[in-house]
C-alpha cells in the first residue's frame, strides 16, 4: 500500500490517504469545502461545481480530484468564492426556489450556501421555467421546480437503494431527473424510506406530513452556518 | 404494429447479445424502423436489454436524432450554422416551411414529413445543406428547396435526389453522394500516395515500444483541437494494467465549421483504419471502435465495405498481415446528433450504449476509458498522420511544420472566401497567407478552431496557424466586409446552449445567461456595466466547466469581447439612474390589455 500524501489547502498542511478526493482529505482536517452534488456514501459526481478549488492555480472539483503530494490548494481566496457566489447565484436563477414557502427552508443546503456566501438576492436574471410537481405517490412528492440536478437521488437509488427510481432525461437546459414508470412517481417502487428520498439537498423531494414537524427557527441552519459541523469536527452524519 | 415493433425489438436486442452497452444500435433501430421510439418502445427495449425503462428514456431523450414522437417518412434537417445562414439557410428554410405547409419543429399532418433545424452538418463550404434523412443535399436555394418537396411527394425517396455525383468516391455506388470534397490544396503527410497495408507490415515489424517510441519522435500531437502528445496517450494506455484494451476512432467532427475529417473519411478510409490497426499494435488492443457522427450515416455502408476488404485481405482480424497473436478488428458506431460526444470521455459514454454526459477525470480513458478498460482515443487525422509517420519514419514527417507542432494540418475553410475547402499545409502558416490562399483577404475577422474557438483581428492575421499560437481543430471561418459578428458571437451561443449535456450548473445555466446579456447588448439595451458582466460570467463559466464544451463555449463573447471591443461600446450606454432599458413596460402590461380589453395608457420614456 502506497504512502499517505502531504498538501496544503490556504497554507495548512493536510495529510490525505492514498485515492483520498481533496475534499475528503480536507473534511478530516476540519476543512469545510462547500459542495452540493457530494454526499458521503455516493459516488463522487462533480456536477455542481461549488467545491471547485485552485490547485496550483487550476481550477479543479475537489469532490473528484485526487490529492496528491505537494499540492497547493486554494479554497478561500478572492476567486473561488467568486465562482462559487456565481454558482449558486444560476442555480437560484435557473429554478423557481422560493424559501419563504419551501418547507425545505432552513435545512436546505442551497439556501445555506447562499446564507454562508452571504447572497441576499443574485445578480443574474431569472429564468422562470416551467417545471412539474409529481405528487402522485401516497407518501413522497417530488417538485422540480425546486430541483438543482445534483443527481444524489439518481445515484442513491442506483447504488444504495438498489432500485434505479430516478434518472436524468433530456439535455441542458431541459435537462431533469425522471421517474422509472412512463410519467408518474407512484408507477415506480419508491419508497419513503428510501435513501434517495433521504438525501435531496433542497426542497424537490420531500416526504409528506411531516414537513413541519421542525418548526421553522429550530432548523440546523437557522442557527448554524452550513459547513460548521465539519469546522467544528462533528461528524456530517451526526447532524442528519 | 405493437405485435411488428415487439418482434423488431426482440429480433435487433438478440442480434445485439442482448447486449445493454449497446443501446445505441438497437434505439437507432428502432427509430429509423418505425419513425419514433415510443413509450411501448422503451419499455421493450428495456425488458429485452435487462435495464430499467427510465435509462432507455435518458438514452432517448439525449440525441437529436432519436424521437418520443412520431417523425415524418421523410425528415429535413436543414442545417442552421452561421456559414449556412451567411449562404441563404434561412430562405431556404422559408421556402421548404412553406412549399411543406408546417412550421420548424413540425411534422405533417398526413405524416409523411417532418421539418428540423440542425446544428453544423460538416458541409458548410457547400452551404446552405440540409440532411433529408441519410441523404445530404448541398447548395440548396430556395427554388430547390421547392422542388425538392414536391419531387419527394412524388416517390418519397431521398436517395433519388441525388442526380449528379461530388468528386472523388462521392461518386462510389455505396456512397452515392452529391457532396464534394473540395480538396483545394494537397500536402506531403493526409493527401499524399500511400502503399495499403505497408505502414501496418512496417509496425509488426518493430516492437509496440518501438512503435510508440516513432510516433513520439515524431512529435505527433492530436489533431482534434486538444494537442495532447500521441505517442504518450499510448504510452500511458499501454502501461496501464487491464486484458482488454480498446482504440476508439473521433469521428464525430461536430465542431462548426470542421468537415475535413468528412473527407478523409470518404478518400482515405485505409489510412484511418490502418492507424487504428497500428495503435491497437502498440498499446495492445484486440478492438476498436470508429464513432461516426450521425450526419455522416451516408459514409456507413462505404466504410463497412472498407472493413470489409481489410479482413478480406488479411489486414484485419485474426493474425493481422499473419503476425501471430495480433488480433484486431473494428466496429462502427454510430452517433445520433449530439456534439459533446466529440468531447472523448461523452463519446466513450456513448460507445457505451448511455446518454453522452462526460465522465470525471481522472480517470483518464488512458487508465478507465470504454467499459472501464484501458482505452485511447485517437482523431481521423492523428491517426491518418500514424500511417504516415509508420510508412516514411518519423524524421520525414518532422520535416514538415515547426519544432512544437510537427507535420501538415488540415484545414476547413468557409465563409467569406472565393475557395472554400479542405487545405492540407504545413503548421506555422500565417493567417494572412491561409486568407490569400482562400481568397478571403478582405477579411474583417476569421474565427478560428471553431465555435469553441477564438475570434481572430486583423492586427492578428500575422499570427502562426500551431499548437502554441493559433491553435485549431481544423475550422476556419472567415468574415468578410458588413458581417455583424456579436450576432456571429450570439449564434455560437445558442448551439452551445442546444449542446450541452446540462449535467454541470455553469455551462447549463452559465451560457443561458451569457446569450440573454449578449442579446440584450444587440438589441441595444445593454448598459457599460454588461461587459464586466460578460467578463465576468465567461470567466467562472470556463473555470468551473465539467468537460471542454463548458470550458470554452464562452470563447466567442470572451475573444470579440476582447479583440472587438468597440463594436459592444457602440452598442451600450448609461442610463438613467433607476431606469432598466431592458424592461419593456408596453410588453409586460399586454396580457392585462388582453384580460381588459383596453390599450393601457403609459408616458413613453
Amino acid at each position: 500500500m502506497s504512502q499517505e500524501v502531504t498538501f496544503t489547502i490556504d497554507g495548512i498542511e493536510v495529510k490525505a490517504a492514498p485515492g483520498q478526493t481533496i475534499l475528503e482529505a480536507a473534511e478530516k482536517a476540519k476543512i469545510y469545502i462547500p459542495r452540493l452534488c457530494h454526499q458521503r456514501d455516493l459516488a463522487p459526481f462533480g456536477s455542481c461545481r461549488i467545491c471547485t478549488v485552485l490547485v496550483n492555480g487550476r481550477p479543479q472539483a475537489a469532490c473528484t480530484q485526487p490529492a496528491a503530494a505537494g499540492m497547493v490548494v486554494e479554497n478561500d481566496c478572492e476567486k473561488v468564492r467568486r465562482y462559487r457566489k456565481n454558482l449558486i447565484e444560476m442555480l437560484f436563477v435557473e429554478g423557481n426556489h422560493f424559501c419563504m414557502f419551501c418547507e425545505k427552508s432552513g435545512k436546505c443546503e442551497l439556501q445555506a450556501l447562499a446564507y454562508r456566501y452571504g447572497i441576499t438576492a443574485p445578480k443574474y436574471p431569472y429564468m422562470w421555467p416551467k417545471r412539474d410537481v409529481d405528487a402522485s405517490h401516497k407518501d413522497v412528492f417530488i417538485d422540480r421546480n425546486r430541483c438543482v440536478l445534483c443527481g444524489r437521488c439518481v445515484r442513491a437509488s442506483r447504488d444504495l437503494d438498489g432500485k434505479n427510481v430516478f434518472q436524468f432525461v433530456e439535455r441542458g437546459e431541459r435537462r431533469r431527473v425522471a421517474v422509472n414508470a412512463e410519467a408518474r412517481l407512484s408507477d415506480t417502487d419508491a419508497s419513503v424510506t428510501d435513501k434517495a428520498v433521504e438525501m435531496c439537498p433542497v426542497g424537490a423531494i420531500l416526504k409528506k406530513r411531516v414537513g413541519y414537524n421542525v418548526p421553522v427557527g429550530q432548523r440546523p441552519y437557522d442557527h448554524k452556518p452550513i459547513g460548521s459541523e465539519i469546522e467544528n469536527g462533528q461528524s456530517a452524519e451526526s447532524k442528519r | 404494429m405493437s405485435d411488428a415493433l415487439e418482434s423488431f425489438v426482440r429480433k435487433t436486442c438478440a442480434e445485439l447479445g442482448h447486449d445493454r452497452t449497446r443501446m445505441m444500435d438497437v434505439v437507432r433501430a428502432v427509430q429509423t424502423q418505425f419513425g419514433c421510439v415510443s413509450n411501448a418502445a422503451m419499455n421493450l427495449i428495456a425488458r429485452e436489454l435487462k435495464t430499467h425503462r427510465v435509462e432507455v428514456e435518458s438514452v432517448v431523450s439525449f440525441y437529436a436524432f432519436f424521437s418520443q414522437r412520431q417523425k415524418g417518412k421523410v425528415i429535413i434537417r436543414v442545417c442552421d450554422d452561421v456559414i449556412d445562414r451567411m449562404a441563404g439557410a434561412e430562405l431556404v428554410a422559408k421556402a421548404f416551411s412553406e412549399e411543406l405547409g408546417i412550421g420548424f419543429g413540425q411534422t405533417s399532418a398526413d405524416g409523411k414529413f417532418s421539418l428540423e433545424w440542425t446544428p453544423c452538418i460538416g458541409m458548410c463550404d457547400q452551404a446552405p445543406a440540409a440532411l433529408i434523412n441519410d441523404v445530404v443535399v448541398t447548395e440548396l436555394t430556395g427554388d430547390r428547396a421547392r422542388e425538392i418537396v414536391r419531387e419527394l411527394r412524388n416517390h418519397m425517396d431521398p436517395r433519388k435526389l441525388v442526380r449528379r455525383h461530388g468528386d472523388g468516391n462521392n461518386g462510389h455506388e455505396l456512397v452515392n453522394a452529391m457532396v464534394n470534397n473540395n480538396i483545394r490544396k494537397r500536402g506531403p503527410v493526409i493527401f499524399s500516395p500511400t502503399n495499403r497495408g505497408e505502414a501496418i507490415r512496417k509496425a509488426l515489424a518493430m516492437s509496440p515500444a518501438e512503435v510508440i517510441r516513432a510516433v513520439k519522435t515524431a512529435r505527433l500531437r492530436g489533431r482534434g483541437g486538444a494537442g495532447f502528445p500521441c505517442g504518450m496517450k499510448w504510452e500511458f494506455t499501454r502501461a496501464a494494467p487491464g486484458d482488454r484494451k480498446f482504440v476508439l476512432c473521433n469521428a464525430d467532427e461536430g465542431e462548426p465549421g470542421t468537415f475535413k475529417d468528412r473527407v478523409i473519411l470518404t478518400e482515405l478510409p485505409d489510412r484511418v483504419f490502418a492507424g487504428m490497426t497500428i495503435a491497437g499494435y502498440a498499446i495492445g488492443a484486440q478492438t476498436g471502435i470508429l464513432y461516426l457522427r450521425g450526419e455522416y450515416a451516408y459514409l456507413r455502408a462505404f466504410l463497412e465495405d472498407t472493413l470489409a476488404k481489410r479482413r478480406a485481405d488479411g489486414l484485419l482480424g485474426k493474425n493481422v498481415c499473419g503476425k501471430p497473436g495480433f488480433d484486431f478488428d473494428i466496429r462502427i458506431q454510430m452517433g445520433a446528433g449530439a456534439y459533446v460526444c466529440g468531447e472523448e470521455t461523452a463519446l466513450i459514454s456513448s460507445c457505451e450504449g448511455q446518454r453522452g454526459d462526460p465522465k470525471n477525470r481522472p480517470p483518464f480513458p488512458a487508465q478507465k476509458g470504454y467499459l472501464g478498460c484501458p482505452t485511447v482515443v485517437n482523431n481521423v487525422e492523428t491517426l491518418c498522420c500514424v500511417t504516415k509517420i509508420l510508412e516514411e519514419g518519423p524524421a520525414t514527417f518532422c520535416e514538415y511544420g515547426t519544432q512544437g507542432s510537427s507535420g501538415t494540418k488540415l484545414l476547413s475553410i468557409s465563409g467569406d472566401c472565393t475557395r472554400p475547402g479542405v487545405y492540407e499545409v504545413p503548421f506555422g502558416l500565417t493567417v494572412t497567407e491561409m486568407l490569400k490562399m482562400a481568397g478571403g483577404e478582405d477579411a474583417i475577422a476569421v474565427q478560428m478552431g471553431g465555435a469553441s474557438g477564438q475570434m481572430v483581428p486583423p492586427k492578428d492575421f500575422g499570427r502562426k496557424i500551431c499548437y502554441d499560437d493559433l491553435a485549431t481543430g481544423g475550422s476556419v471561418m472567415i468574415f468578410g466586409p458588413g458581417r455583424d459578428l456579436l450576432k456571429v458571437a450570439s449564434r455560437f451561443l445558442e448551439f452551445f446552449i442546444e449542446e450541452s449535456c446540462g449535467t454541470c450548473t455553469p455551462c447549463r445555466a452559465g451560457n443561458v445567461l451569457l446569450k440573454e446579456r449578449l442579446d440584450r447588448i444587440i438589441a441595444g439595451k445593454g448598459e457599460p456595466t454588461d461587459l464586466p458582466y460578460l467578463e465576468e460570467l465567461g470567466e467562472t463559466i470556463k473555470a468551473t466547466s465539467r468537460c471542454g464544451l463548458g470550458q470554452t463555449s464562452p470563447n466567442p463573447v470572451l475573444t470579440t469581447l476582447k479583440n472587438f471591443r468597440p463594436l459592444y461600446e457602440a452598442l451600450v450606454k448609461e442610463r438613467p439612474v433607476g431606469l432598466r432599458p431592458e424592461f419593456d413596460l408596453q410588453a409586460a402590461v399586454s396580457a392585462a390589455e388582453a384580460i381588459v380589453g383596453r390599450k393601457s395608457v403609459h408616458v413613453e420614456t
